[in-house]
């Protein structure tokens, strides 16, 4: 093992793959990781090596996503599948609150059980930078979300280094991969060349450091850091697609009335999949329900989307009926309004939203467009309402 | 409740329909006793004895509309009804039974029955709300019963039922499924169709089947652009969108536009 500045690191062998995931668990972690579920690559529960998508990778295009086996053992041989991290650390649907009524009164019934301490295994660089957009959005504000806490602050997060890229993906743009930079406990980089199957693992964090030590690693070598950084350099040559960050968020504030929007609205079917899947999409609704009797209640949390006509219910009805105006407050929000709200921009260029949209709108394609024909808008005073 | 005030009468009155939907109230057991110490189940010839007459707080209404009786027993529902909510694909948008809304019924008739003369029925299977009034539509191929105990709680507290109008793709995220339409290239109705069922199909690898009706925002013609990308022809989308909901006015057309 050799000790470097940024911290230690070490070469292990598959089968250390499985130890690292039975230690963990030994310590008290649930490792949730890569598996295959119904023709795709999730992230769930993982007890051992056989768990992990060994051999398989994917194909992914707009609107479209195909397992398929790869020629060699690799067990990170993938990019990304439907799910972030998101559902586990900002679930899809929590129970706020239980309520009884009792002798006249409101009884408040116990919590859940805390979350289980999560250790996330094959988190990929664009991944690390949406949870730290997360970190931002739902603790690091004046309101901190008490859910998403107690899930982020016991966490072991196990980056992997990505050694090709997906079609749809676009981090180099966002700056935020392919390789791990930060913000990790341990980062693997998967060696595969020729016969040799190998793991550069490198400790990010203290934590990381001392599981590391607990594996039977052997030292790393300058060649090896080497390695990983050529891997990095490949995989962002692969990367095709990109958008232009340079001036975008007044090049989209300006062209609040562009005309491809109505073009995106004729495509998109507001059925708020890009929001979903999206790592950095936050939004949720939260909803009582009561018995009969009304006696028994609950208040539920569930996540929400811009792209439903009860987001933006107020009073006397929806602020944003038309498509139109949903596509551009999704679109305006990621790529531009957040940077106000929060100082980093709401996309890590995961391509997510462009794998899973149903009808496989592009959302570089449409920055391009407004790009390269852009039509000064009109000054805001028309701009009564949001809807146009 | 105000034990004081008299309990609110409920009536459960059918049309042309399977029984599903008012089968899915007594399905709920656990809930049911609730819903009778609550209410005064004045009508529900299916479920009890109950024929109480009118006037009742609330009407649920199952069926559609497909002979001259009912179109004149409607009105007069209607009438007895202060709330009238009306659940189910059929109450709502006609139901499957609508499919004969496309072909010539009197035909069918003379293919189906001995006797034709017999038969008197309307060419159309037609929604409720093209008759009368309604306070309210439950979708759904059946109902939800949680949704049904809601829009009965809602009722009966004065309050709007929390029923969502967007798409089941929403539900089908929040509950994990790998989308099959992106993943396997299966046509899946989901994007247009409103959320209710929990994205049961998707979930078991089939394509949605619109059980709930147009979503609130329906983009039909680019979803079938894009069915048409995963290869199936103007019939096999056709096919698709004349299901439980066929009448229903989005899918209607979006069938009718594949002719
Ligand atoms: S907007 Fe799309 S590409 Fe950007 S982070 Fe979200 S899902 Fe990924
Ligand atoms: S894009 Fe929409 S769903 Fe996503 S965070 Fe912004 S407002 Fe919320
Ligand atoms: S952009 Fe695609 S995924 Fe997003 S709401 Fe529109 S159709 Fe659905
Ligand atoms: S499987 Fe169907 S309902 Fe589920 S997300 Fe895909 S298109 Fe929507």
């Amino acid at each position: 093992m050799s000790s470097r500045e940024e911290g230690l690191s070490g070469l292990v062998d598959l089968p250390s793959i499985g130890q690292l995931i039975s230690l963990l668990e030994r310590q008290g972690w649930r490792v949730i990781g890569p598996t295959v579920r119904d023709g795709a690559i999730v992230y769930e529960r993982v007890e051992s090596i056989d768990d992990l998508p060994r051999g398989w990778t994917e194909e992914q295009e707009a609107g479209r996503y195909r397992l398929k086996r790869r020629g060699d053992d690799a067990l990170f041989g993938y990019n990304l599948g439907p799910q972030s991290w998101k559902k586990y650390l900002h679930p899809p649907e929590v129970r706020l609150l239980e309520a009884r009524r009792e002798n006249g009164l409101l009884k408040i019934l116990k919590q859940s059980d805390p979350p289980p301490r999560y250790a996330f295994l094959g988190v990929r660089a664009c991944e690390l930078a949406a949870i730290a957009v997360q970190d931002r959005v739902l603790v690091g504000d004046r309101f901190a979300d008490p859910i998403y806490e107690a899930r982020r602050k016991n966490l072991f997060l196990i980056a992997v280094n990505c050694a090709q890229a997906a079609p749809t993906c676009f981090c180099t743009s966002m700056g935020t991969g392919p390789r791990a930079r930060q913000g990790y406990d341990l980062a693997i980089t998967e060696i595969l060349e020729g016969e040799r199957h190998e793991f550069l693992l490198e400790a990010g964090s203290e934590q990381g450091a001392s599981v590391l030590g607990q594996l039977r690693a052997r030292q790393a070598g300058p060649a090896d850091s080497e390695i990983a950084e050529k891997m990095a350099e490949h995989a962002a040559s692969q990367i095709h697609r990109r958008i232009e960050t340079e001036g975008l968020h007044d090049l989209l504030y300006a062209n609040w009335e562009h005309p491809r929007w109505d073009d995106a609205a004729g495509r998109c079917l507001s059925c708020g999949n890009c929001t979903m899947v999206c790592p950095t999409c936050f939004c949720t609704n939260v909803e009582d329900v009561s018995d009969v009797r009304g006696e028994h209640a609950e208040r539920w949390r569930r996540w929400d989307s811009c792209y439903t006509l009860s987001f933006s219910y107020i009073h006397g009805g929806s602020v944003r009926r038309s498509v139109r105006s949903r596509y551009r407050q999704w679109l305006t929000h990621k790529l531009a309004s957040w940077i106000d709200q929060f100082g980093t921009s709401g996309c890590v260029g995961c391509g997510r939203c462009i794998t899973w949209c149903p009808v496989g709108i592009d959302l570089t394609a449409e920055v391009r467009a407004i790009r390269d024909t852009p039509t000064r808008a009109p000054k805001r005073r028309e701009n009564r309402n949001g809807e146009s | 409740m105000n034990s004081k005030r008299r309990k609110p009468r409920i009536g459960v009155f059918k049309f042309a329909s399977c029984d599903g939907c008012q089968l899915s109230l007594l399905d709920a057991e656990d809930e049911l006793l609730d819903v009778a110490a609550a209410v005064d189940i004045a009508y529900f010839p299916e479920a009890s004895r109950a024929m109480l007459k009118g006037p009742y707080d609330i009407g649920l209404v199952e069926g559609s509309i497909t002979t001259h009786h009912d179109a004149g027993r409607i009105q007069k529902v209607r009438k007895q009804c202060r709330t009238l909510i009306t659940i189910g694909a059929c109450a709502t948008a006609g139901g499957i039974q609508a499919l004969r809304n496309w072909v010539d019924t009197a035909e069918y008739v003379r293919a189906v029955y001995a006797t034709p003369k017999y038969i008197r029925t309307l060419s159309l299977s037609t929604p409720i709300a093209e008759h009368v009034p309604v306070d309210f539509e439950l979708r759904g191929c059946p109902i939800n019963k949680n949704h049904l105990l809601e829009v009965i709680s809602a009722a009966l507290i004065g309050r709007k039922p929390n029923i969502p109008t967007y798409s089941v793709c929403v539900e089908c995220k929040r509950r994990g499924n790998v989308c099959i339409a992106v993943a396997q290239g299966v046509a899946c109705l989901g994007p247009v169709t409103q959320a209710g069922c929990g994205a049961i199909c998707p979930a078991y690898g089939r394509g949605c089947y619109g059980c709930y009706g147009p979503m609130e925002t329906p983009n039909t013609a680019a979803l079938t652009d894009q069915f048409r990308i995963l290869g199936n022809d103007g019939s096999q989308i056709r096919r698709a969108y004349r299901g439980f909901n066929a009448w229903a006015w989005e899918f209607r057309k979006a069938g009718e536009e594949c002719e």
